[in-house]
């Protein structure tokens, strides 16, 4: 890797997904590409959700944080396929969710048919699989809501997408 | 070019209207999950729209006929007229109750998830990237609305009644979705519009059959949401929506 482009994926570390201010954005895995041109930088990032507010947000934090060390000239673009899955989420991110106490995605595999068994999840404080589902949409559109029946503490599930 | 975006324009004018419909529960769901899951749902659904508006808005935009002052997903939703809205008529139907709500999104969602199914496997690039993404979304809206369907059908007298009433209502406004207009043909000359209803078909048999509802017959269907003759529903919906722009055109927050 070309050291200027090193210097702008250290960068991009320190952009956070606005709705979980622990998860980097290249740990959210939505950082698809970076590219230098002449005098250019483009970042092109993937949605989480269709619908994620978060986008705008996070492309305008992305063009203040290279702006912040000097750039000028910068292109923030959206590509949607392949689309954004939780497998592109690096283990550090997973590590950093579930000290946040948000159960991180447990499965390897995306998942497209419908009606399977629900996953079993692991309780973020306690680690007890002990679990139940309260709704499959939580606080943010991608997350879920789970209780823990060991510790009691109702707990949000990073869901697997 | 033009029927591809006419066909987009119908996408993403339907999701919207139906997203726009949606809404009038935040804050007003049955339990505090139910009212974040339909908000939810709606919040999928605006991303749809703005996708597919956004790429109309592309395609208007390099088209001989492009006007001075550019197309925008803005200008797509905020300033058309009722007539050139293209939604299913189902989506601008009134909420009425929650059996009626669920009922609807079950019925949009089996048939929206085959049809993403169908673009993706179309010749337009990004149709097909927009139908990928949404489809994941789409998959949840299924479950969803499919478990609340065995559960208000299969639950008390009085909820099995609401959703008898709720089939009553809209099962003439399903035969829209599988009868395509000329706009259609064209961009999805690959589509067998048949065998997608079928497999819709097969599918709510299956759940209405756990949920001990019965199939209505066949009978006349309802039509012309497609080509912009709607219910007199569409022209309040698109007041309210559009009141801001039109009161105060350009308005920016
Ligand atoms: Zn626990």
């Amino acid at each position: 890797m070309i050291p200027e482009l090193q210097t702008i994926w250290s960068l991009l570390e320190e952009v956070k997904d606005p709705e979980v201010p622990v998860l980097s954005i290249p740990d959210l895995g939505i950082v698809r590409e970076v590219k230098i041109y002449d005098d250019l930088i483009e970042v092109i990032i993937t949605p989480t959700y269709s619908g994620c507010p978060a986008m705008d947000m996070i492309s305008m934090d992305i063009r203040l944080k290279l702006l912040e060390q000097g750039y000028k000239n910068i292109r923030v673009s959206y590509q949607l396929s392949p689309a954004w899955t939780t497998d592109w989420m690096t283990e550090s991110g997973k590590k950093k969710l579930q000290e946040y106490g948000i159960a991180p995605p447990q499965e390897k595999r995306v998942r497209k048919m419908l009606f399977d068994e629900d996953e079993e999840i692991i309780c973020p404080r306690c680690q007890s699989s002990h679990t139940k589902l309260l709704s499959q949409f939580g606080s943010t559109a991608c997350k879920a809501l789970y209780q823990c029946q060991d510790c009691k503490e109702p707990f949000d599930y990073f869901k697997c997408h | 070019m033009d029927q591809l975006i006419t066909y987009s324009l119908h996408l993403a004018d339907t999701t919207l209207i139906l997203a726009q419909r949606n809404a009038e529960w935040c804050a007003h769901g049955p339990i505090l999950e139910q009212d974040i899951a339909i908000t939810n749902i709606t919040l999928d659904l605006i991303g749809q729209s703005r996708n597919f508006y956004q790429y109309a808005a592309t395609l208007i935009n390099q088209s001989a006929e492009a006007v001075a002052e550019p197309a925008t997903e803005d200008s797509l939703a905020y300033l058309r007229t009722e007539r050139e809205y293209k939604n299913l008529l189902i989506t601008e139907l009134p909420n009425g109750d929650w059996a009626n709500t669920i009922l609807r999104q079950f019925f949009f969602s089996v048939f929206q998830f085959g049809l993403l199914e169908q673009l993706q496997k179309g010749s337009d690039a990004q149709l097909a990237a927009i139908a990928e993404k949404s489809i994941k979304e789409t998959t949840y809206h299924v479950k969803w609305s499919s478990e609340w369907v065995i559960r208000l059908g299969d639950g008390t007298e009085e909820s099995h009644q609401r959703m008898i009433n709720a089939i009553h209502n809209l099962w003439t406004y399903t035969g829209e979705f599988f009868i395509p207009a000329v706009y259609e043909k064209d961009v999805l000359p690959h589509v067998d519009f048949d065998a997608l209803k079928s497999a819709w078909l097969e599918k709510i048999t299956e759940i209405f059959t756990e949920a001990t509802l019965s199939v209505p017959p066949a009978s006349f269907m309802q039509t012309g949401g497609k080509t912009g003759h709607h219910t007199e529903h569409l022209g309040f919906i698109l007041t309210d929506l559009q009141h801001l722009q039109k009161t105060y055109p350009g308005a920016e927050w």
